[in-house]
């Protein structure tokens, strides 16, 4: 903004207007803190690494291990991601540089369609489809056995619903790269995928960077959908194929009916404090890297 | 003979055609893979739901034993879904829209104080719903509140909250500098800028964002799980548990009956409409809102 000095009639709305963008920040706040001070309790009794790094949960004998609902998160998200990337690259680039308009406008909408898509939704779908999927084929080809609710069906089912986000997104990134760049290259000699390769892709890389921490962040939050298909069992995950209990789908299970064990509320709280600090974390790194980006450009 | 050189060029540029076509393949394979995919979601659903799809799904409320395959509807899932979302939007947008005319319009943009602001807005947008949905109901512990239609509203409207706000302040930054600084110079105080420039031009974005929130908070299950309740009435005052969408799907999903199973899927099916009629409504509209946009 170029105006530096407010006149006198814009006192008024400044002040009346002020209180609310400090709302987000008191928000934020306001969770930290009341979630802390449930924690607490459990917090003053025992060392933090004890409740993160053990692995033993038995609320009735005040056990409180949240190792396994961390490795469940770190599972399933990962997995997700990696199973959802690859291809969300690649669609976004076949539809951002070959597709006919045809297949563009058929796209578009059913793309818009699905990201709005509740939750509960792919998790039916999960329960429906991706289980048995899992039992009946997936698990027998790689010689294991498995009940079908398992990381594997919780990753597909959670990289479908987050791919509608981050294609769209990326086609949007994709686009906005100047024609003129990509008629250059093209001049030279280069073949469509060489302008792709070298100059589509080295341009998007920040928005395309963007757009799969979009879906990562989906992905990790992500609670009915997981719960539906994931098994809920709380013990370390060997492979792809047993279960897990990720944190969110912990809380969605026990939270609001956790009063009669003692310790057992400060545990769950504790678990969804830890998804808000790890949910900080992300945003200073990605805070970091967009400020390394804009100053190396700059 | 000078041919050596060209056919070492001939060579090298059929690969590169390999190479590319290999890659346009793999490309086309995946895109449609993911349409494959995501059509057979919607086929399922639709077809799975036809034999529970009656009129009475959503012309009634569950009737006694309705849980055990006897007669009755979603109608207080639907219409309590309906409640929640207005509500929450209402809330949400009464935050939203004079926090991001304060963030746009007074305060300079490279700041401490509307770095600090935007990154709280980050973090909320980041935070997992569940989490919304413990902190709402920690609220609800502190002031003695039951599972409510209120307690619902404010835990939907927390999740509504950063969603409108980015997309709103998105959208306002795409307002040309040129069109405020016109107004400033013809003497206009921020406040008439913001209020009678910019927001009308952006008016169309911020008709998709209220809507691409509702939508959100339409589906949204983990925040309501804890803090809306359940009822098997249409809930008439703030104070009474409602019944959800997403959570009536939940229920009937989890229950041993083939018959309420079946009417999990239409009530999904019945859900997917709405938000499709979302998705197009916010098409339609910013399509129609826009025609008077300068830019």
């Amino acid at each position: 903004m170029s105006i530096q000095r407010l006149s006198r009639r814009d006192r008024g709305p400044e002040l009346a207007t002020a209180p609310f963008a400090f709302f987000p920040v008191a928000l934020a706040g306001a969770i930290f803190l009341a979630l802390l001070i449930k924690a607490w309790p459990l917090l003053s009794l025992k060392s933090l690494s004890s409740l993160i790094f053990s692995s033993t949960w038995l609320p009735s004998r005040g056990h409180f291990g949240l190792w396994p609902f961390i490795l469940g998160t770190i599972w399933v998200t990962i997995s997700a991601f990696v199973l959802a990337v690859p291809v969300a690259i690649l669609t976004s680039l076949y539809l951002s540089e070959y597709a006919p308009a045809r297949v563009k406008r058929i796209f578009q909408p059913i793309l818009d369609l699905l990201a709005g898509l509740p939750s509960v939704i792919y998790g039916m779908w999960g329960v429906l489809i991706v289980v048995p999927l899992v039992s009946k084929y997936l698990a027998p080809f790689f010689g294991r056995q498995s009940s079908g609710y398992s990381i594997l069906a919780a990753s597909l089912v959670l990289a479908l619903m987050i791919l509608p986000t981050i294609i769209s997104v990326s086609v949007e990134v994709l686009n906005s790269v100047p024609l003129a760049l990509k008629e250059a290259a093209l001049s030279l000699g280069a073949t469509r995928f060489e302008v792709i390769r070298y100059v589509v892709m080295k341009k998007s890389f920040p928005g395309m960077l963007a757009a799969c921490v979009l879906g990562l962040s989906r992905a990790f939050g992500e609670t009915i959908a997981v719960l539906m298909v994931v098994g809920n069992v709380p013990a370390i995950p060997r492979s792809l194929f047993s279960p897990a209990y990720p944190l969110p789908a912990l809380l969605a299970n026990n939270y609001g009916e956790m009063m009669s064990i003692p310790g057992y509320e400060s545990a769950l709280n504790l678990a969804a404090l830890l998804l808000l600090v790890i949910v900080v974390g992300f945003s200073l790194l990605a805070r970091w890297y967009l400020v390394r980006i804009s100053r190396r450009s700059s | 003979m000078n041919n050596e050189p060209e056919r070492g060029i001939q060579r090298k540029l059929r690969k590169r055609l390999r190479v590319e076509s290999f890659f346009k393949l793999l490309m086309a394979a995946s895109t449609w893979l993911v349409l494959a995919s995501l059509v057979l979601i919607l086929a399922i659903i639709l077809w799975k739901s036809l034999p529970a799809l009656k009129l009475s799904m959503i012309t009634r409320n569950p009737g006694s034993g309705y849980y055990l395959g006897r007669e009755g509807g979603i109608l207080n899932a639907i219409l309590g879904s309906l409640q929640v979302v207005f509500g929450a939007t209402l809330l949400a947008l009464a935050i939203a829209l004079p926090a991001v005319v304060f963030l746009t319009s007074y305060l300079r943009q490279k700041s401490w104080l509307a770095e600090l602001i935007r990154f709280s807005l980050d973090v909320l947008w980041g935070i997992p719903s569940i989490v919304y949905g413990a902190f709402g109901f920690l609220i609800m512990i502190t002031f003695h509140l039951r599972a409510s239609l209120l307690a619902g509203m404010i835990t939907v409207a927390m999740v509504e909250l950063p969603i409108l706000s980015r997309a709103l302040e998105e959208t306002i930054r795409l307002v040309p500098s040129d069109l405020k600084e016109a107004t400033y110079s013809l003497g206009a105080s921020r406040w008439q800028t913001a209020t009678r420039v910019v927001l009308r031009q952006v008016f169309p974005g911020l008709v998709t964002a209220v809507l691409m929130a509702m939508g959100r908070g339409l589906g949204d299950a983990a925040a309501v799980l804890f803090t809306a309740g359940y009822t098997d009435k249409i809930t008439t005052s703030l104070l009474q548990p409602v019944a959800t969408l997403p959570l009536a799907i939940f229920f009937q999903l989890n229950s041993p009956f083939p018959e309420v199973q079946q009417r999990a899927y239409a009530s999904a099916a019945i859900l997917t409409v709405l938000v499709l009629f979302i998705s197009l409504a916010s098409r339609r509209l910013s399509r129609r809102l826009g025609r008077h946009k300068i830019s």
